[in-house]
């Protein structure tokens, strides 16, 4: 496995799909959209469980981005 | 004194302890004298490995008592770790693997050795490198007050127990180096996902469900007039600048670069990114505990809040799962200490050892002095915690937050761009550094009797602004810093003076495993 020459001085990382890491960088940091009690999921006021469910926001750009970035093997 | 809890404790911690010293043979290289092997695990862990090392690093036992304490004495701002811990990964996805690349090319060990050869400033470096030493040295005294939170739950008073655990952790990291806490971390991080999802299914129930936990984490609130379940207004600022503060500071930690440095290749690190965030939403559960404990009317042994935890498992686990609970939380402290003292370790080693007194060393003699300061590095955690009060050790981590932040510049910004000149830079570093400490001598706590120091929220009013919004004093000193960078870069160009070269090229930054720019090394474990 070695990079071809042609390589050089582009970057492998670039990618469109890198866009989507701004999502789930700017939305948790928006109080306004999960800062309430209401609505509760079984019991947990929203401000917890909105927080938590923004992982998988996360965890899907990054999945994306890897995918679309990754060198063959 | 609880003996089942102990002789379970005792005997997972034996078990742990003796993979730390069998780690030295694990993926056994040629030579394990050298900074790559001791110091980074032959830099060649594939994506599991790294996934548990990495965790294993940064969820530490100290933030899994600390967090949530925090919930529980202030309820919704404790919450902040979980966005910081989902905006930290997208965030430095791109970064670190131009940091792994060029630090792959150029046989670079720790932040500031790429500072050095980035700008050519033996300076800036070695601010670099005391910045990570003094910012992690209070870190893995935090530690301590994590297995000492057990240990005081358990009835085990007393220095003995925790100074016994901390030599056998020093003796195993300086035999078996970086492979010591990368095995560790899977009992570790096993037993902890183990615990927690008993703890979130299983006390929930015994306590009548979550709306009750809310319920009366709401009253106990409204009552002391103090906190809340969900952000007022005045703390929202700070939520959010302490969350991203946090997350820009996270990847600044030598620590964490260690983990990064030690995998295979840039897939790794980036797989990794969209691994990791399960640590975060065990994060989240775990923060939860802190409603759970005043839920279950746990009070803490004495004013120590990290007790809060191990309180809540000793009342409602039965001793044997108690016991189980403990261990996790105490090999928790191991697999970060270990990782902390060694990255700490190395920046002596490379960056103030072979820098300013032996600029010939070789390779063996480069991880003998990091092994002995990892060493000394521990004494002194051990130092910290018992001759003075830990609470010294928690302001002073505090402090490390804030100005671990200030080499964001060189480090972060410097990976990507080579316009600073190294004499703003340095300007920079020390603004930041002034302005963060004045920052925080200003935060006063009533709540634990601290005139200064007293937390890392800044009261935008004593800058005379008439709001009682606070904000992350080190994202202040932050802005301080860049602003200096900027205007004395333009300074020092006017004035001409000499700026250090670049050792790194354009290409340097996107080379990978295999690559010819990449050294091999010739001691690697052929990969698994």
């Amino acid at each position: 496995m070695t990079t071809p020459r042609a390589d050089r001085g582009r970057n492998p990382d670039r990618s469109p799909l890198n866009w989507l890491l701004l999502l789930p960088i700017a939305i948790p940091l928006i109080p306004p959209l999960f800062n309430a009690d209401e609505p509760r999921l079984f019991g947990i006021p929203m401000f917890y469980w909105l927080q938590l469910a923004f992982i998988i926001l996360g965890v899907t750009s990054t999945t994306l981005v890897y995918r679309a970035t990754r060198r063959g093997r | 004194m609880k003996t089942t809890e102990i002789v379970i404790f005792t005997l997972l911690f034996l078990v742990v302890s003796g993979m730390g010293f069998l780690a030295a043979r694990w993926r056994r290289p040629g030579d394990l004298a050298t900074l790559d092997e001791w110091g980074l695990g032959g830099r060649s862990f594939g994506s599991w490995i790294t996934w548990f090392l990495i965790g294993g690093d940064l969820y530490t036992a100290y933030t899994f008592v600390a967090v949530p304490a925090l919930i529980f004495g202030a309820g919704a701002m404790g919450f902040y770790a979980v966005p910081y811990t989902v905006v930290v990964y997208p965030m430095v996805m791109l970064v670190l693997v131009r940091l792994w690349s060029v630090s792959h090319v150029h046989n670079l060990v720790t932040p500031a050795d790429f500072v050095r050869v980035r700008f050519g400033s033996p300076t800036l470096a070695l601010l670099v490198a005391i910045t990570g030493i003094v910012a992690t040295m209070p870190y893995i005294a935090l530690q301590l007050v994590g297995i000492e939170a057990v240990l005081k739950t358990m009835g085990l008073t007393g220095d003995l127990p925790l100074i016994i655990a901390f030599a056998i952790l020093a003796a195993y990291t300086y035999q078996s180096g970086l492979r010591a806490p990368a095995l560790i971390a899977f009992v570790k991080d096993s037993l902890i996902y183990l615990v927690i999802l008993v703890a979130i299914i299983y006390i929930p129930a015994k306590l009548g469900g979550w709306d009750a936990i809310f319920g009366s984490a709401k009253e106990k609130f409204d009552t002391a007039g103090t906190g809340g379940i969900t952000l007022n207004a005045n703390n929202q600022l700070q939520y959010v600048t302490l969350a991203f503060g946090s997350a820009l500071a996270l990847f600044l930690y030598p620590h964490s670069v260690t983990g990064i440095l030690a995998s295979r290749n840039r897939n790794v690190i980036k797989r990794n990114m969209s691994a990791l965030p399960a640590y975060s939403l065990l994060l989240g559960l775990i923060a939860l505990l802190g409603y759970m404990a005043i839920a279950a009317g746990v009070t803490p042994i004495g004013k120590d809040s990290n007790t809060i935890v191990p309180q809540l498992f000793d009342k409602v686990f039965p001793d044997w799962f108690a016991g189980v609970a403990f261990a996790a939380v105490g090999i928790g402290a191991l697999v970060p200490a270990a990782i902390m003292s060694i990255a700490a370790a190395n920046l002596f080693a490379r960056n103030i050892y072979r820098e300013y007194f032996n600029r010939n060393a070789t390779a063996a003699q480069e991880a003998t002095a990091s092994k002995i300061a990892s060493l000394a590095v521990k004494v002194g955690a051990v130092l910290c915690i018992l001759l003075i009060d830990p609470q010294f050790s928690i302001d002073l981590q505090l402090i490390g937050g804030v100005i671990i932040l200030q080499t964001l510049p060189s480090v972060g910004l410097g990976l990507y761009t080579r316009w600073f000149h190294r004499g703003g830079l340095i300007a920079g570093w020390a603004a930041g550094m002034a302005a963060g400490m004045l920052l925080l001598y200003n935060i006063a706590n009533p709540a634990t009797n601290h005139d200064h120091f007293g937390g890392s929220a800044f009261p935008l009013s004593q800058l005379g602004f008439d709001t009682k919004i606070t904000v992350y004093a080190g994202f202040l000193a932050l802005i301080v810093n860049l602003v200096v960078a900027v205007l004395g870069t333009f300074v020092a160009r006017a004035l001409k003076s000499a700026d250090g070269p670049d050792g790194t090229r354009a290409e340097d930054y996107f080379a990978d495993q295999g690559d010819p720019r990449v050294h091999e090394l010739e001691t690697t474990a052929p990969a698994s």
